[in-house]
């Protein structure tokens, strides 16, 4: 039995006027949205792992998975369908996340974090010592085929849009559901307060593996998305500035409702790409600055917005 | 004062959608060209900034009309040049995204740039597919051309750095050192293990039975080599090859000749030249050092590295290194190109097709030289690689080089359809070095 | 057998340096439960001070060539001095109610900004300060020269960790901020100025960094990044070390520094695991890290 809410049927709108947009807005334009969305679905999983009181200062590990997934399936193993690679891109760092889960579920709060960061720091050593898997300059992505079809250049990208688009807003859907389920509810309380959690007689530890698994499928996903996109990958996906990046979107969306890493990765990526143009000698100065102001006046990020405008009308 | 910060934030946000907005073509009756490389990180310093000071000087002069012939027609084909300047700095994924920005919202006529390795063959395929006539001034990665074996639009004007090290080693053996054992130290990434493999590979072709003493690989930027400089001086090799670049050259430089390791042994370092008149004497007497190619201190005097060498110390008060000449010879392949695709129609664009046919196997003269663009099907120049030894005059307070040895294009290139690591590994077949 | 002592001495410069990096980083921390990002900033705010004074006093001054290190040690501090009470009273203050999370990301967001500001100050031309580092000479240990100021170094930074734990643990001062340490809401009951102890705090912590830079600064080449590169060392040994402690600092970094060395005269090929290697030991085995103090699970 599925409750049907407002944001749900707002989500799906969304998901169509994204979609919709993708037959008249400029390719760069359409391009810059792709790499939003799919930044947008690995800083979900971020977000998840923040509800449960993680801080994941690593994502990039699983990103980088899904992104050399992508690239590895077309490059050795002959596999050439997006979706099959996205697949494989997430079983993947599904798998890894059921290993390094048994491990990083004993951790909290910076531990957490810091761990997290040095084991995708390890992957990023290796990749950099693989010179089959072009090191530091990485290898470029074969076009891939959607469902056995392969497209020319220009609807290739249209393509990879609309699928973009379309996992996006599926994948927020799901989150939705997940953040007002039962399990969305726990993983909420023990962040609050893990110890009366198992009081309850329930386990945080395996509840948070779940959660751990979960957030990875989503980078992997975002990965493989990126990597399909750029057509090119390299071991910076891994890197923890680019991890960084993750936690900083999350925190400008805020943590309330499954649209703000939409919101927050769109707006972050033109402020950023404008920034660079403008003043390109300074742009980290400004994106400082406005990251900055959106901390300190909306410390709840930038969905605060959105709940005071509803709280005012009601 | 929440009201007002939310409603900033919303005009804001606003604002960000009005400027999405697809700017509309160069239709301002200019030649717009993006310029990509580094404007931050540790990369600005060393490259990013000499080249695009390099690219400035050029550019303004161009448009002046003030340089010498074959270049006195005012801009590119007597349109004023529009330079559009991005950072290079953050990584392939965000170039990526800047490269379509400059194809698609800023309509470049055509792309100069891109240091990176990374970088390169990142945009490689993207500007092959968007159809926008680019040009990388400084890359050397080998996989460039193999990778993208059949180039329409994209061009190097600069070497691959597998010639670097081809170079160095012929140079070691022609001008006698002892050489019965070489250590590495390189930093941890492509370039520096390439540098090592290509260097290896050829000292093996020319020498046989060298002896690696150690090889070294810190991490990039690590800035501290204590234990490195401990390890090669215990291994005690008769050479040290390093491919470090920037402030990690300069520090090793310094660290290591504060320690003695340069003192009784063969150093090279294949972009040394960048450093030339930094190390004021903290580097050894007879460090030898590349610069990349037939740039910088190794240029030719000829007209135009003359008044580009007078111009540059003018307006920058610094001599130019090599990452300025080789941005420039960029930009005055990417002229010549347009000029000769636009012949008898002064004052237009030449169209994207006609002008990558041009520039495609286009001999053209530059600061280094003439130029030829003559290997991967006419797209990759071929030039020579030349070097020599750092001396410094404690009177003068000068640095200045010596035994410069320079090696022509064909004696260190490998041929159309062989890899690099093939052909010196086959014994540079079909190398002519002549005397 | 020279190999040994090599091994030895590089790790103990290694680790010495790895300290001074991570020194202030561990004392914010502790008493102020701020990760703080833009350490590194400050450490390359140090090293541009210093490395552009120490420059212009040898090219335009022909003065005692020894008085460049009381300048090395005099600019870093007040660079320190002066960016700590800035960003502390210009900015931290009105933040200290939020959460540590937020705490990290406004750091972050100051070392965007600092990372440009520097550029803007002191040009992207990297500073080559050798003189002071030149100066000492080298000595010959075992058969093996090594530079006098980096074994310098290795002393100043030993006088270092003395003087923040005697400060910590013999001063009136040391014992109040152990007190907020141990729980900050009974030392304000008890009446101790806590926003005092926290500027007080900072701007120690700043000068620490900025410090490291200014006596890093004549042994290398001063070049945008290097702030950057420093965090995840001075992380690693913080969390390795155990976050706020002084003594953890010290082990972590003899640890982080002495296995360095070993990868790098043994087995150069893992030497970029190394760091992460250990942290993720140490934390798999003692996730507080070593000297860290497990916290009681509030109910």
């Amino acid at each position: 039995m599925i409750h049907i809410d407002r944001s749900m049927v707002g989500l799906a709108a969304a998901t169509l006027i994204l979609a919709a947009m993708g037959g008249f807005v400029p390719d760069w334009l359409a391009f810059i949205l792709t790499l939003a969305l799919a930044k947008a679905l690995v800083v979900q999983g971020v977000v998840l792992q923040m509800r449960a009181g993680l801080v994941s200062f690593g994502q990039g590990l699983f990103f980088c998975v899904g992104g050399y997934a992508v690239g590895m399936g077309g490059q050795f193993f002959g596999i050439h369908d997006a979706p099959l690679l996205l697949v494989v891109g997430a079983l993947a760092a599904v798998a890894l996340a059921a290993v390094l889960g048994l491990l990083m579920t004993r951790y909290r709060d910076i531990f957490f974090a810091m761990l997290s960061l040095a084991l995708s720091m390890i992957l990023f050593g290796v990749l950099v010592k693989s010179s089959d898997l072009g090191s530091t300059d990485g290898f470029n992505v074969h076009p891939a085929t959607f469902f056995g079809h392969s497209f020319s250049n220009e609807s290739y990208k249209s393509v990879l849009y609309l699928l973009t688009v379309f996992l996006a807003g599926g994948g927020a859907l799901i989150l939705h559901m997940v953040h007002h389920s039962g399990l969305g509810r726990i993983w909420e309380a023990i962040r609050e307060n893990e110890i009366r959690v198992e009081y309850l007689g329930l386990s945080p530890r395996w509840l948070l593996y779940a959660n751990y698994l979960l957030a990875a499928a989503f980078a992997a996903l975002g990965g493989g998305l990126t990597a399909l996109a750029t057509g090119h990958i390299d071991p910076e996906m891994a890197f923890w500035t680019t991890s960084g990046e993750f936690v900083f979107i999350a925190l400008l969306g805020g943590t309330a409702h499954v649209a703000a890493p939409f919101i927050a990765a769109i707006l972050f990526a033109f402020v950023r790409t404008y920034a660079i143009e403008f003043t390109p000698h300074t742009w980290q100065m400004i994106l400082g600055f406005v990251l900055l102001g959106i901390i300190v006046f909306l410390p709840k990020g930038l969905w605060s917005l959105v709940q005071s405008k509803r709280r005012a009308k009601a | 004062m929440k009201n007002i910060v939310q409603k900033s934030l919303a005009v804001m946000a606003a604002a960000g959608t009005l400027a999405a907005m697809p700017v509309h073509a160069a239709e301002n009756g200019k030649f717009r060209v993006g310029v990509v490389t580094f404007l931050s990180g540790a990369a600005a310093g060393p490259f990013g900034v000499p080249s695009i000071n390099g690219a400035k000087v050029l550019v303004d002069a161009l448009n002046e009309g003030k340089v010498p012939a074959p270049y006195n027609v005012k801009g590119i084909n007597g349109l004023e040049i529009e330079a559009v300047v991005i950072d290079e700095n953050g990584g392939a994924t965000k170039q990526v995204e800047e490269f379509r920005n400059l194809a698609e919202r800023h309509k470049v006529d055509a792309v100069v740039g891109y240091i990176s390795s990374g970088d390169c063959l990142a945009i490689s395929p993207v500007a092959e597919e968007l159809g926008v006539p680019t040009v990388f001034f400084d890359c050397g990665t080998s996989r460039l051309f193999e990778e993208n074996n059949k180039p329409r639009y994209v061009f190097r004007t600069g070497l691959d750095a597998a010639i670097d090290n081809i170079g160095a080693a012929r140079y070691l053996i022609d001008t006698g050192h002892k050489v019965d054992s070489i250590a590495g130290i390189q930093q941890n990434y492509s370039w520096g293990q390439d540098s090592w493999g290509d260097f290896t590979a050829a000292m093996k072709q020319l020498k046989p039975g060298v002896k690696i003493a150690t090889e070294q690989f810190p991490k990039i930027f690590q800035g501290q080599y204590g234990a490195e400089i401990s390890a090669l001086a215990i291994s005690n090799p008769d050479v040290i090859h390093s491919s470090f670049w920037g402030g990690d050259m300069e520090a090793l430089v310094l660290q290591g000749n504060a320690r003695g390791l340069l003192d009784k042994r063969t150093t090279i370092l294949t972009c040394g030249e960048s450093a030339l008149d930094r190390f004021k004497g903290q580097a050894t007497n007879g460090l030898i050092v590349g610069a990349r190619g037939p740039f910088g201190a190794f240029a030719p005097k000829n007209t135009l590295s003359d008044w580009f060498h007078a111009a540059y110390v003018a307006k920058n008060e610094m001599e130019p290194t090599y990452p300025a000449y080789k941005m420039v010879q960029a930009i005055l392949g990417l002229k010549a190109a347009a000029e000769k695709a636009a012949a008898g129609k002064p004052g237009t664009v030449p169209n994207k097709d006609a002008l990558v046919g041009a520039f495609k196997g286009l001999t053209f003269e530059s600061v280094s030289g003439t130029v030829n663009m003559s290997r991967a099907n006419g797209h990759q120049a071929l030039q020579g690689i030349a070097y020599g030894e750092y001396h410094f005059d404690k009177k003068t307070k000068k640095a200045s080089l010596q035994n410069v040895k320079a090696y022509a294009g064909e004696c260190v290139t490998p041929p159309d359809g062989t890899t690099a690591t093939e052909w010196i590994k086959a014994g540079f077949p079909g190398a002519k070095c002549g005397g | 057998m020279t190999t040994f002592y090599a091994i030895f001495i590089d790790g103990m410069i290694y680790a010495s340096w790895l300290f001074l990096v991570a020194a202030g980083l561990t004392v914010i921390y502790g008493v102020m439960r701020i990760l703080n990002m833009a350490h590194g900033s400050f450490y390359a705010i140090g090293a541009y001070c210093a490395a552009s004074l120490v420059g212009w006093y040898f090219s335009d001054f022909d003065g005692n060539p020894y008085l460049s290190y009381l300048l090395l040690i005099g600019c870093a501090l007040v660079a320190g001095l002066v960016v700590g009470v800035v960003i502390e009273q210009g900015l931290l203050r009105f933040m200290y109610k939020r959460n540590e999370l937020l705490m990290i990301i406004i750091t972050y967001a100051l070392l965007l900004i600092l990372e440009d500001a520097t550029k803007l100050a002191f040009g992207v031309d990297p500073y080559f300060t050798y003189q002071p580092y030149a100066l000492l000479g080298r000595s010959d240990i075992g058969g093996l020269a090594f530079a006098n100021y980096d074994l310098l170094l290795v002393v100043v930074s030993a006088a270092i960790g003395l003087f923040c734990w005697l400060v910590l643990n013999r001063t009136h001062i040391g014992k109040v901020l152990r007190a907020v340490i141990h729980d900050r809401e009974v030392a304000v009951a008890m009446g101790v100025n806590v926003r005092l102890m926290f500027a007080g705090t900072f701007i120690f912590g700043t000068t620490l960094g900025a410090l490291a830079g200014a006596l890093t600064a004549p042994s290398i080449s001063v070049s945008p990044g290097i702030g950057v590169e420093v965090i995840v060392l001075a992380f690693a040994v913080v969390v390795v070390g155990g976050l706020g402690s002084i003594e953890g600092a010290i082990v972590g970094a003899l640890l982080v520094g002495m296995t360095r060395s070993l990868a790098v005269h043994l087995a150069p090929q893992i030497e970029l695991f190394v760091i992460y290697g250990v942290m993720s030991l140490v934390l798999a085995v003692r996730p507080q890290g070593l000297f860290g103090r497990t916290l009681a699970r509030k109910i």
